[in-house]
């Protein structure tokens, strides 16, 4: 009986895992805040990228503020390969970076390890 | 807590486990820690609450955004053992607790080699930035000031002492003096600047002291952008990397089912007790954590790039390192390329000394890049101070007469001829040098030609070597130009290129590439504007570093020192950063795929298994071996280089 309950238990956690990591969950999204023909956007750092979407507006000098908080080795790097940016983020401080906003495109940006990705909509 | 560092959370973990691995190792002679089940407890909260807390934290942030990391599979492994253990202690049943602490201590200590290493890859580029001058003497409403680096803007006015480094690209505007510019154009002599040349930022001034107008400063400098085209080449995948990337975003969940299914088919199919199943489970969480994988790619490049530029190589992208495997014919455009780029006396028939005089002599004030040879070459001999020639008179389309102490003598092309006597001798030295596609240059006194200047775009001292550098890696070699047959085929010999196509039309060299491509990838070598379409064509664009902006714009690999033999070295770099890729991709995925079906339990039977420490510790080393693996690209001896060394 117990090794019926525990078969179960199993099963069900594995559904759970598919569910949880493989359906379609929303992204976060947000759109960065002009001012003053500048727009900047902060970017929490914990077990990703929040938000992992960001769209930009074309020709607009762009800042993104990097904050990481999670202690993970995997997320102290941050690359964007399109600009050619490999940047260290110390834990707990904001780190600025400044992006190239002539070109629409889509851009992608990762972790050091490639693990963790973001993406930036210039429109 | 927050404060911690990886080193610091592994030295306390090393400290809390170290009891436990003592125990492990003594305990078949009878060896038992003081306060048995209940020290091991302490000891491992200790680790677990200290050193493993931040796993769990950042494998709970990602969980809540749907992804998963190596940490999900460390955290969730050493808690279900650290769990299991607690419940075991109360029921009296045999616990793991030091399984739970060893794996934590393992997975540290790669990290922090990990941490170390990565920060010895990066750093390489950023020292060229320290080669830049850190102040400038800035002349500024009339007073000298010394100012930092940071400070200048375009179109100060900037003084350079001898022995100074130059602070930002510019115009000299007064004085004169040679500039060391090795570091940049990797050309040995100095070179010689006057008002009007262009300086470049971070070359040495050597004797003289000069003004110049700062036209670019900070990051539209030579030196900045070579880094910034470095760094960006560093950042860029290998499309090799896009499969590590989709295996890594499904990788863990499925490591996760793959963790439960054999748990349930020990413990429910198979009848094992309920300790074994879960130390199964566990090894597989431990063992398969993909963090090698995702440092194969990124390190091998970062380190490879980084060499290159070294050898004054610049490789633009990681795309073009996979190329330049495939590539079976070399094209070379020739002039600039092959050859020097100008004409040069390669021959002198007759008195050299005096020939050379009067031909100086009535060269003196010409333009033409003829005449300009001739005053180089007369230079070169010490006889560029003779006064000029007297009652000077150009011969339209056939050269130049004028009288020298009351001679009349004459410099010209083979037209001059048709009114003058030539020996027969000097004649056939003449057809001679032009069948070996020389411009012969006849220089005569009186109504008499008394000797030769044969003149030639002649290759660089190093093309022959370099061409036969390509041939030995059993590449073709072919050679592209706008020339006529004639001299395309004597340069080609001369050097000893497999295949010429002469008198191509600008235009045209991006389609004869197309042709070339048909058979198999090609990398061409060029340096013009008009090599630009060629350069962006072929699979591998190599420009020379002299070469138009254009060109460089279009390269995808640039050769700083202008050597030709630098072709070969870049082809042999880029094969062994790729498979140095290939390299580390395979102890990756050996670790994985050899340790997953071991931690299964599946050679059970035959009394072979995986502990989740000694998993925890393959896992160090597969981070470790992927890391060294790129770091020893540094030590690698190159082919080309040292036979370069051998010749000089």
């Amino acid at each position: 009986m117990d090794k019926i309950l525990i078969m179960l238990a199993g099963l069900a956690a594995i559904a759970f895992i598919i569910w949880w990591f493989f359906g379609q969950h929303k992204v976060e999204s947000a759109e960065a805040t002009l001012d003053d023909n500048q727009q900047t956007i902060d970017i929490h750092v914990d077990g990703g990228y929040s938000p992992e979407h960001i769209v930009l507006k074309q020709g607009v000098p762009a800042t993104l503020n990097f904050t990481r908080t999670d202690p993970s080795g995997c997320l102290d790097h941050v690359v964007f390969t399109d600009f050619g940016i490999n940047q260290e983020l110390p834990q707990g401080q904001k780190v600025s970076l400044k992006i190239n906003t002539a070109q629409p495109g889509q851009y992608q940006w990762a972790c050091g390890m490639d693990m963790f990705h973001g993406q930036i909509t210039v429109e | 807590m927050q404060k911690l560092t990886t080193s610091r959370r592994f030295i306390i973990a090393l400290i809390f486990s170290v009891p436990m691995l003592v125990k492990m190792v003594l305990m078949p002679f009878g060896f038992h820690l003081p306060g048995g089940t209940i020290t091991e407890f302490g000891l491992t909260t200790i680790v677990m609450a200290v050193s493993a807390a931040p796993f769990l934290k950042s494998s709970w942030s990602s969980f809540k955004k749907h992804h998963s990391n190596m940490d999900t599979l460390v955290a969730i492994g050493t808690m279900t053992a650290y769990l299991y253990s607690i419940y075991a202690m109360t029921v009296g049943q045999p616990v793991f607790f030091e399984g739970a602490a060893l794996v934590v201590t393992f997975i540290l200590l790669g990290q922090v080699f990990e941490e170390r290493m990565r920060k010895n890859a990066s750093s390489a580029v950023e020292k060229l930035l320290d080669l830049q001058a850190k102040n400038a003497i800035v002349i500024r409403d009339g007073q000298e000031v010394t100012i930092p680096l940071g400070q200048v803007v375009t179109g100060d006015l900037i003084k350079v002492l001898p022995g100074q480094k130059i602070a930002v690209d510019g115009t000299i505007v007064d004085g004169q003096s040679t500039v060391d510019e090795s570091m940049v154009t990797g050309e040995s002599m100095a070179v010689e600047k006057r008002a009007g040349d262009a300086v470049i930022g971070a070359t040495i001034n050597t004797n003289g002291s000069f003004v110049f107008k700062a036209d670019k400063i900070g990051e539209e400098t030579m030196l900045s952008q070579i880094v910034e085209m470095v760094k960006k080449a560093q950042t860029s995948r290998a499309p090799i990397q896009n499969l590590t990337d989709r295996v890594s975003s499904i990788f863990v969940p499925v490591v996760l089912i793959l963790a439960i299914a054999t748990f349930l088919i020990w413990y429910v199919f198979l009848g094992s007790a309920l300790s074994t199943a879960l130390v199964f489970a566990i090894s597989i969480l431990v063992i398969a954590c993909p963090c090698a994988l995702g440092l194969a790619t990124p390190t091998a490049l970062m380190v490879g790039t980084g060499l290159s530029a070294k050898h004054c190589i610049l490789i633009k992208n990681g795309e073009v390192l996979e190329a330049v495997n495939q590539v079976k014919t070399v094209i070379f455009d020739k002039t600039g390329t092959i050859t020097v780029g100008q004409p040069v006396v390669t021959d002198v028939i007759g008195p050299e000394t005096k020939i050379m005089t009067l031909a100086g002599q009535l060269e003196k004030n010409s333009e033409h890049p003829l005449a300009i040879a001739v005053l180089d070459y007369a230079e070169k001999l010490g006889l560029n101070n003779q006064e000029s020639a007297k009652n000077f008179a150009a011969i339209e389309g056939q050269g130049v007469t004028g009288e020298v102490n009351g001679q009349t003598v004459f410099v010209g092309n083979t037209r001059l001829l048709a009114e003058r006597q030539i020996d027969p001798d000097l004649q056939k030295k003449m057809q001679e040098l032009q069948a070996e596609a020389k411009t012969v240059v006849l220089v005569g006194e009186a109504e008499r030609v008394i000797g030769l200047i044969a003149i030639q775009d002649a290759p660089k001292a190093s093309s022959k070597k370099a061409i036969a550098d390509l041939k030995a890696r059993g590449l073709k070699t072919v050679m592209l130009t706008g020339d006529n047959q004639l001299v395309a085929e004597a340069i080609a010999d001369q050097v000893g290129i497999d295949q010429v196509i002469a008198e191509v039309m600008p235009n045209n060299k991006a389609d004869h590439v197309l042709a070339f491509q048909q058979e198999g990838a090609v990398a061409f070598v060029g340096d013009g504007i008009n090599d630009a379409p060629a350069l962006s064509t072929a699979s591998v664009g190599i420009a020379m570093g002299s070469g138009t902006d254009v060109a460089i714009e279009s390269g995808d690999i640039i050769l700083v020192k202008n050597d030709l033999q630098d072709v070969a070295t870049a082809i042999e770099l880029s094969a062994k950063i790729f498979n140095r890729i290939k390299l580390n991709l395979f102890w990756a995925f050996i670790y994985n795929v050899l340790g997953i079906p071991v931690a299964t339990g599946l050679f059970y039977g035959i009394g072979f298994i995986l502990s989740p420490e000694l998993a925890g510790l393959a896992m160090a080393f597969s981070s470790l071996s992927v890391v060294t693996s790129s770091l020893l690209l540094n030590r690698t001896r190159l082919k080309t280089l040292t036979a370069k060394k051998s010749v000089a």
